[in-house]
């Protein structure tokens, strides 16, 4: 197994796909000449043409659009935003065109199409541009939404995208492109949507996190291991067909949850999954379900206060010493 | 000149209101037509609202407070006006819940009158006990008369009858968590036990829980004793691996039921009974069939000398089989009086492990639960266990006439690495033929 960066890996699962499946064509600004705005589609121009790679003009709803129409008629459109905070011009086609289309034309079209790029805080990119949207996405039936933690499911998580026939947003994390990690050279590997992993086990305490707060769940977790709290990090990886049995199990095991977002906490996927635990498992719960989220603030630009907007390991260690009435 | 607020009719059928909320308080300015306060009727939550204006002087019932129809409560006057007369006058509210809070017609000025709703049910709340009387038992771990538990810690509880009042609460403001349960269970003292109706759920589930159609139905789980746990181990190692076959035999009784009174009737104390009988019997037969008398090891069978005879006895919260060693060799008085002392101490569980483990052969008897026939699960190593039934007056063909005799259905689980179908028959073939005339057993 190769030890490559989630930018790499990404690369590596566009560059396999479309290599695959000729239906497969890339599109965004900045995708092809430059080679992407975070490089991941570098490389891909120069090797399957500018038909299969194409720049588009600062047109979010435009391209968008563009892909949900090409996807109709039989082809396979990745869309890359810039960043997700660009998708918000493209949301109506996004949400009415394509999370709808196979609904609303009686199963007559599907739209195998994944609207792509990075959400989340980056360094000091302020309110506008450090937004993460996935409870946005995931509220709408119709839409699969995937957000990987690490350079292995980022690629097997993206094919698993590409080859899905339903419309897919894949959210990937700004500061997270250079994260490196194990990634299978087998050109099969394949992570079905809907099913989350566990990255840590442990019995005392279950942290679900996602994307960036993957990595900080389990600093939290080895911390906490020093003072005897053993803790189970689970990344459900899809966040939307949510793997909440998964959760639930290991809930049922611990007693106690701690949810750990980069988004806002109010009306957060955060929220859901304390409700879905609610639901299920009730019985189970010694303490109530605490959430560790980005605060309730446009993200500031100053970088103290950025700091102090997104979640910490320190916040998560707190956390779960709190459920665990430590 | 005062405008005397008085309770407003709100609705067709109200009687009476509960003050729900005041959205003036005292000292405000109100005028005529503004929204006053908010009322609880019968049916809804309504807008009261001034009837005159001026400033809202004097309020003659609290939040959470009920008053009949037409009942002063609340005076609305100019800001130096002497309203004492209509104060005084006023009648007493009535308290919508045990009077915790300052009685209304005296309402305290320094208390803010738009106190925060939230606040109102941890200040009145306190369920009935009975008119205020501090219940005698410790109640650590309440809020407002409340147990505060969490879900986990609720469910333990109610599922090992712990009952909670006599628990404190470790966690924040004394909320009951699992391991002041845990602590409170392990510790189990006996009077920590509660009867059912203090048993505290989460999720109250109501004096009976009701089935609802087409639902699965409810259940409650019980935490697995050590001796459950011990007998699910063994048994689960004993129907999986062991490749089970039974093999059913029906026996005339009436020779045996007669020894039995035979012998009872010379040696009453002795209180023979039929599986002591069957015991004997079974050794017998065992001693004669050494194939059925075998255990299967790993790289061996064993075929036992004696016939060690386990035999199950129901326990409180399970089962255990002491054994009657070497059942072979002793006379019925002696096994008599063997089963009933093993049987006794398996019930005050006080057998040492040695009286219950390494039998040869086992029997299960559930014949006095008026079971016909079943089939019973081999208690490993051994090689076969024999489950008896009852016996019943039944009738049966005998030289060509139909005749009434006491029959019992016997069926062995045999292992079948150790003994095969034509073995077990045998054997059972001879069991059979000794019950039905036990003189075998001195020939």
């Amino acid at each position: 197994m190769a030890v490559i960066t989630i930018r790499e890996a990404l690369n590596q699962a566009l560059r396999e796909e479309m290599l695959r499946d000729e239906n497969i064509f890339l599109m965004g600004e900045e995708v092809a000449a430059y080679q992407g705005a975070y490089k991941v589609t570098k490389g891909l121009l120069d090797e399957l043409g500018d038909k299969r790679v194409i720049d588009t003009p600062i047109t979010e709803l435009g391209f968008a659009g563009l892909g949900v129409g090409a996807a109709m008629v039989g082809l396979r459109p990745i869309i890359e935003f810039m960043t997700f905070n660009f998708s918000i011009l493209a949301t109506d086609q996004i949400i009415n065109s394509a999370a709808k289309m196979l609904y609303m034309s009686g199963g007559q079209f599907n739209i195998p199409i994944v609207f792509r790029g990075p959400g989340g805080s980056a360094y000091q990119v302020s309110s506008q541009h450090s937004q993460a949207l996935e409870s946005w996405f995931a509220y709408f039936p119709g839409l699969k939404v995937v957000m990987p933690s690490t350079p292995a499911d980022a690629k097997g998580l993206l094919k698993a995208s590409i080859r899905d026939d339903d419309p897919v947003v894949f959210i990937e994390q700004e500061r997270m492109y250079g994260f490196k990690g194990e990634v299978p050279d087998d050109p099969e590997f394949v992570i079905p949507l809907g099913v989350g992993e566990i990255k840590r086990e442990g019995g005392d305490a279950t942290i679900v996190a996602r994307s960036l707060t993957v990595p900080i769940a389990l600093k939290a977790a080895e911390a906490l291991e020093k003072d005897g709290v053993s803790c189970e990090v689970i990344d459900p990886r899809t966040i939307r067909p949510l793997d909440i049995d998964l959760i639930v199990n290991s809930v049922k095991k611990t007693n106690r949850l701690v949810v750990v977002e980069e988004s806002h906490p109010f009306c957060g996927v955060g929220s859901e999954i304390s409700m879905q635990v609610t639901e299920r498992a009730f019985d189970y719960l010694d303490a109530p379900v605490k959430r560790v989220s980005g605060v309730d603030v446009p993200m500031p630009y100053a970088k103290n206060l950025e700091d102090l907007a997104i979640p910490t390991v320190d916040r998560v260690v707190a956390a779960v010493r709190e459920v665990s009435y430590l | 000149m005062a405008t005397q607020v008085i309770m407003p009719k709100l609705s067709p059928t109200m009687e009476e209101g509960q003050l729900s909320r005041w959205l003036k308080k005292e000292g405000d300015t109100v005028s005529m037509g503004e929204p006053l306060a908010e009322i609880d009727t019968d049916k809804a939550t309504m807008e009261m609202q001034a009837l005159g204006s001026g400033v809202l002087r004097k309020i003659l019932i609290q939040e959470g407070e009920s008053a009949p129809l037409g009942q002063l409560i609340a005076i609305i006057g100019e800001p130096d006006e002497d309203i004492s007369a209509l104060a005084n006058q006023a009648a007493p509210a009535k308290p919508a819940e045990v009077a915790t809070s300052a009685p209304a017609s005296e309402p305290a000025a320094e208390e803010p009158a738009e106190a925060p709703r939230d606040a109102a049910p941890a200040k009145t709340a306190e369920p009935a006990q009975g008119d205020g009387q501090q219940p005698s038992e410790p109640k650590p771990a309440e809020s407002g008369g409340r147990l505060i538990v969490s879900p986990l810690a609720a469910r333990m509880a109610a599922e090992a009858g712990v009952d909670l009042r006599a628990v404190t609460g470790s966690g924040p403001g004394g909320r009951i968590i699992k391991r002041d349960v845990e602590g409170l269970i392990s510790g189990a003292a006996p009077a920590a036990k509660a009867a059912p109706q203090h048993q505290l759920r989460a999720v109250e589930p109501g004096a009976r829980r009701q089935a609802v159609p087409g639902q699965p139905s409810t259940y409650h789980d019980e935490p697995i004793s050590e001796m459950r746990r011990t007998i699910a181990k063994r048994l689960v190692t004993s129907l999986g691996p062991i490749p089970h076959f039974f093999l059913t035999v029906e026996i005339e009784m009436d020779r045996a039921a007669e020894m039995r009174a035979g012998i009872n009737a010379l040696e009453p104390d002795l209180k023979l009974s039929l599986n002591d009988i069957i015991i004997k019997c079974a050794a017998a037969a065992l001693l004669q069939h050494p194939q059925v008398n075998a255990s299967f090891q790993d790289k061996a069978v064993r075929y036992y000398d004696h016939a060690d005879i386990g035999v199950a006895v129901a326990i409180e919260d399970g089962l255990i089989t002491p054994i009657i060693r070497a059942a072979d060799q002793k006379s019925l008085s002696e096994i008599a009086g063997e089963v009933r002392d093993l049987a006794d101490r398996a019930r005050n569980r006080k057998l040492r492990p040695e009286e219950y483990m390494g039998a040869s052969f086992s029997i299960s008897n559930l014949g006095m639960f008026g079971i016909d026939e079943f089939t019973a699960v081999i208690n490993p190593p051994e090689g076969a266990i024999l489950a008896v039934g009852a016996m019943t007056p039944k009738p049966v063909v005998r030289d060509n006439q139909v005749v009434v005799r006491q029959m019992m259905h016997v069926t062995m689980s045999c292992d079948h690495r150790v003994i095969d179908g034509a073995t077990g028959a045998k054997f059972l073939q001879t069991f059979k033929k000794i019950l039905e005339n036990p003189l075998f057993l001195v020939v």
